[in-house]
């Protein structure tokens, strides 16, 4: 595809020169422009009325923007967080004004529960219609100010430039999270001269945090002092990437690393460091240990609830070190003995030089007792049974062999979610991508679309439920017309499980529409072309598995798992984390 | 404890500021007594002057959150004791009733009040003061027939506050954001 030129003939006047250097182009080429400026090769998106022009200019940068027409535009986010979560990268989606606007919102949520760096731009109506209530206009400014770190609607094109350029800054810097950036028609369809300069500052925000030193003193003094120091790991440790820093630290000390949902994949499953998955449906000696430890070294987390369980005896007999790069997160839910208000890198390269080399033997031993006692109980039929229907774990269990915990495992959320988080072996950082804050149902199969765009060398692995899948299906038709390899499993239990399990455990076995009556799910994906296979016997699972791995492009396999199967242990919620049940 | 808190709330001149700082305290289910805004002294930042009842404990909560947006400088809570702060208060009075009612000049005098304007059919009393004091001229003045009422929210000056106005000159001459 030839690029549009839009330079003037060879420069003779001195405003000839001007325009030269900056070239007149019509606002919805400045878009694309700004966001080729800012790195963006690929954008995920859906085009309508109000974004026409925009989609119009993009026709004519196909070969520097690759843009996936997505099913729809909640897919375009989700695919824009997969997308931003493995590539490191900020995630772009388009949209058109009104239900295309709307439309984004449980996604553009989700990024921001999930700290996700993600720029959306919408079309809106003509600036002269606005609050007319004209055709497909919404207030997507004021829906969305609680769910976005930033928003803006631009009304003249000679602003576009600069809200794309301090869109990014916002999105990718600090505590990341996603910004909309709302374009009038008129704005997209007027000529202005056409400049990039990228934003560097704001004078209203400081994204990282001058590191204290004395903070940082103190903190060290308290781990040099602790008996039982326990650090907790957050997904602030992947977004500021400082896994090996955090390492250094836990090594240099010998402290067990647990490690929140969102933290997942930050250290090595098999590091003999690593103590487990902290929170409502985590391992039971991190969670029980939690009430054991003198000392508490949160990095980059935010005590969610599903962590905490009971907040007033959560931690309670312990100092607690809170490393957190944004001030309100400080003391909002655990009042820290030390607060640390800095980027987690930074701050554990600091820490780590003023920690002295310890042991605790016999508190890591403390996490071996637990690790054997949920083994017996719980992992050991889980992991390996050998009679009635086939296990959500197994089923994981040889998915990590298979990738040797080298794939990206994105999952939906439930049952499945919390098996695979349990049970997948990660290997690598940022491998891990699911929906942790908000809890969104249907966000695997865009986000592993997306994940896959973001990191193609990578297998991609989507782990989704079947009352997920059938929220975002749809989706399969945008993975065969981009030819996106992602590969999704099923696990089939015919319920809306976790609902389930709470219902058996809490409602008296009241299963109030949980049951599922589904489709054939491997017709649907023959439908959009995709190959695939249900499994319902142990005996074809490896092998079934074994086929998706090999097969070039994307796949479906459902697996027909044990219908009433329940996740332990768990933590009732609000509970206190030691009532933590095992059965 | 609940009780009456001064926050204020130093922003960017942006469009859509009050809603992004209010639902903060819309989700906490805090409800605003009062709130105030206008330019300070440094081109293109506002101060907002919020009045809630609330708990400290709260509202530190509240005050991490506002500064978190993305416009917003800082932001403060402020006991009663750390602010100078006053209200304004506007009566309208039916100027029949003036004549009968009794001495309305010497009332206006002894109150610190004043006239604003006075036609053939009302005229209108300015007081500042605190809540209380404002509200208790209403009774004062009910002699007189009051026509309509009306008060501003809390203006404050905080009692400490110089380092934080050297920092917004700093930021004066720091380059103009977008």
């Amino acid at each position: 595809m030839q690029q549009k030129d839009v330079l003037p003939m060879k420069p003779e006047t001195e405003a000839d020169k001007r325009l030269a250097a900056k070239p007149v182009i019509t606002g919805s080429e400045a878009v694309i422009r700004s966001l080729i400026a800012e790195g963006v090769d690929t954008i995920f998106g859906y085009p309508g009325g109000a974004i026409m022009p925009i989609y119009d200019a993009l026709y004519d940068f196909q070969d520097q923007v690759h843009h996936i027409l997505v099913r729809h535009e909640q897919g375009a986010t989700h695919a824009a967080q997969g997308y931003a979560r493995s590539s490191g990268k900020v995630g772009v989606a388009f949209a058109t004004s009104g239900p295309g606007a709307t439309n984004l919102v449980t996604g553009l949520a989700d990024a921001y529960m999930d700290s996700t760096p993600m720029v959306c731009i919408t079309g809106q109506v003509a600036a002269a219609l606005l609050g007319t209530d004209a055709f497909q206009e919404t207030d997507v400014i004021g829906i969305t100010m609680p769910i976005t770190k930033w928003n803006i609607q631009v009304t003249r094109q000679e602003d576009i430039p600069g809200a794309i350029a301090k869109a990014f800054y916002i999105a990718r810097s600090g505590r990341p999270g996603p910004v909309l950036v709302d374009i009038t028609k008129n704005a997209q369809a007027g000529t202005c001269e056409f400049e990039y300069k990228k934003c560097e500052f704001i004078r209203s925000y400081q994204p990282v945090p001058e590191l204290n030193p004395e903070a940082v003193t103190a903190a060290a003094a308290l781990i040099n002092s602790a008996k039982k120091p326990y650090i907790f790991c957050g997904h602030g440790v992947l977004l500021s990437g400082a896994e090996n820093e955090l390492i250094q630290l836990a090594e240099k000390a010998q402290i067990p690393v647990a490690s929140t949902l969102l933290g997942l994949s930050a250290v090595p499953v098999d590091h003999p460091l690593y103590g487990g998955l902290l929170g409502m449906h985590g391992n039971y000696a991190p969670n029980m240990l939690t009430c054991e430890c003198d000392l508490v070294i949160a990095v980059g987390m935010r005590f969610d609830d599903r962590v905490t369980g009971d907040v007033s005896t959560f931690v309670s007999q312990a100092k607690v070190i809170h490393i957190e790069i944004d001030a309100a997160e400080i003391d909002k839910i655990i009042k820290a003995d030390v607060a640390i208000h800095a980027d987690a890198k930074t701050a554990l390269e600091a820490l780590t030089q003023l920690v002295m080399p310890a042991r605790h033997d016999a508190w890591l031993e403390e996490f071996k007792f637990g690790h054997e006692k949920e083994y017996d109980k719980v992992q050991k039929r889980e992991l390996y049974p050998e009679e009635g229907q086939i296990k959500m774990a197994e089923t994981v269990r040889l998915i990590s062999e298979k990738t040797n915990g080298e794939a990206i495992l994105v999952t939906d959320v439930g049952q499945h979610q919390m098996i695979a988080s349990r049970y997948y072996r990660f290997k690598n950082p940022n491998t891990n991508i699911t929906s942790g804050g908000m809890g969104t149902m249907g966000f695997s199969v865009p986000a592993a679309m997306g994940a896959k765009m973001g990191a193609p060398e990578k297998t991609v692995v989507a782990v989704v439920g079947d009352g997920c899948f059938q929220m975002t299906l749809q989706e399969l038709g945008t993975i065969y017309q981009s030819q996106i390899g992602v590969k999704m499993v099923i696990l089939n239990n015919n319920f809306l499980g976790m609902v389930r399990q709470w219902q058996q455990l809490f409602f008296d076995k009241r299963y109030s529409s949980t049951e599922m009556v589904n489709p054939d799910f491997i017709q649907i994906a023959k439908g959009f072309f995709i190959p695939g296979k249900k499994v319902t016997a142990r005996e074809d699972l490896a092998a079934a598995i074994d086929e998706m791995l090999a097969t070039d492009g994307a796949y479906l396999l459902e697996v027909v798992v044990e219908q009433e199967d329940n996740v332990f242990p768990m933590v009732p919620a609000g509970a206190p984390v030691s009532t933590i049940r095992l059965e | 404890m609940q009780k009456e808190y001064t926050v204020t709330v130093y922003t960017e001149d942006r469009i859509g500021i009050t809603n992004r700082i209010t639902i903060i305290f819309t989700r906490r289910g805090i409800n605003i007594t009062s709130l105030t805004t206008a330019e300070t002294e440094i081109p293109g930042v506002y101060k907002f002057v919020i009045t809630v009842m609330s708990t400290r404990e709260k509202l530190d909560k509240v005050v991490g959150q506002i500064e978190r947006l993305i416009e917003i400088h800082r932001a403060f809570v402020h006991e009663e004791d750390e602010v100078v702060y006053q209200e304004l208060a506007l009566y309208k009075i039916a100027t029949k009733n003036l004549t009968t009612a009794g001495d309305v000049e010497k009332l206006i005098r002894e109150n610190n009040a004043r006239i604003l304007t006075i036609t053939a059919d009302y005229f209108v009393i300015e007081k500042t003061g605190h809540q209380q004091e404002l509200t208790d001229f209403i009774k004062k003045l009910e002699p007189y027939g009051l026509i309509e009422y009306t008060k501003s929210g809390r203006v404050a000056i905080v009692k400490w506050s110089r380092r934080f106005h050297e920092h917004l000159k700093e930021l004066d001459k720091s380059i103009a954001s977008y």
